[in-house]
């Protein structure tokens, strides 16, 4: 919400379902459930915050739209950018942030950490506390990021949950799990995908996914 | 190493000191998982100084700013039944009232 606070709303506090949740149960405006708590209470601040003209309910809809409009493509540009110009991938992996703003891309978390796939190391992010997750770059984690299985296995099993991905790891590289738990936001550096030497940055771009900045899946393999 | 706005924040830990995670008492809107807690890893980054979400959620000022690092832990001594290769690991950010040296 656009108001003067330190912190960028960028994870969800997972307490929807909280034991002998019913999510059949009838819905009532006012139910007993935390999740309908919370949900009320946000609703409340919202409507006296707009009452007491700190915030416009336009303000509201605006940050709405803003983040809901942010998708993957900006990281695209970050990591085909990475992977053709040296300088450019080492400035991202020193200061995510920077390299971002640098090709004008604004990201308002209070940092961004690029970790760096390579043929020995595997990295992978997950955010066991809630669901941070660097929204201002890639928009909104998918639903299985948020979720409590993939967020609690990940960290104590996380090569069987990249191979559930479909990626099967060797024995011999490395995986490496970062736990987004504080400050810290994360994307992965994948490998740039075998025989795509020819291509551009722009085609380049398109092959980044999703779930290849979040580390559960390579990025697209170049077209045959 | 993430430099300080001043540049010249002290913080008590660097990249190769080994520590060991605190199980402290506290509750509300901590950031050390539990899992972490009293497991021994390695520092690799301090990651510069912020105020204290664990009061900020609570619409404290969160002052003083705490220093934060970047801890890289093998995940066969997290987990004892780990089933993959040893040298497999989990990176996490810890905030320094949770460290003590190892």
């Amino acid at each position: 919400m656009p108001h003067d606070h330190p912190h960028a709303h960028d994870h969800d506090h997972d307490d929807r379902h909280p034991e002998g949740f019913d999510p059949h149960a009838p819905a009532s405006d006012l139910g007993t459930d935390r999740s309908r708590w919370f949900e009320v209470a946000s609703d409340v601040m919202r409507d006296m915050l707009i009452e007491q003209n700190v915030i416009a309910a336009r303000e509201v809809r605006k940050q709405i739209e803003l983040m809901e409009s942010k998708t993957i493509q900006l990281g695209g540009k970050l990591i085909a950018r990475a992977w053709v110009d040296p300088e450019f991938r080492k400035t991202l992996l020193k200061d995510g942030k920077a390299a971002a703003a640098s090709l004008g891309i604004p990201v308002t978390e209070a940092s961004l950490t690029v970790v760096e796939d390579t043929p020995a190391v595997r990295n992978v992010i997950v955010c066991t506390l809630c669901s941070c997750y660097p929204r201002s770059l890639l928009g909104q984690p998918p639903a299985w990021y948020r979720n409590k299985a993939y967020r609690s296995r990940v960290v104590r099993e996380p090569r069987q949950v990249l191979a559930e991905f479909g990626s099967i790891v060797p024995d011999d590289v490395e995986v490496h799990v970062h736990d987004s738990n504080a400050d810290l936001r994360f994307i992965v550096l994948p490998m740039r995908p075998a025989g795509t030497e020819s291509l551009g940055e722009a085609e380049l771009a398109a092959l980044v996914t999703r779930d290849s900045l979040i580390g559960v899946a390579p990025p697209r393999a170049a077209a045959s | 190493m993430t430099g300080s706005p001043a540049g010249t924040a002290v913080h008590r830990f660097a990249a190769g000191d080994r520590v060991r995670v605190l199980d402290l008492p506290k509750t509300g809107h901590m950031r050390t998982p539990w899992y972490i807690r009293e497991k021994v890893g390695t520092v690799t980054e301090w990651t510069g100084k912020v105020l204290n979400p664990e009061d900020l959620a609570y619409g404290r000022c969160g002052g003083p700013a705490v220093n934060g690092y970047r801890v890289v832990f093998d995940q066969r001594h997290i987990w004892p039944d780990y089933q993959g290769p040893e040298h497999d690991k989990l990176h996490i950010e810890v905030y320094e009232h949770w460290l003590e040296k190892a």
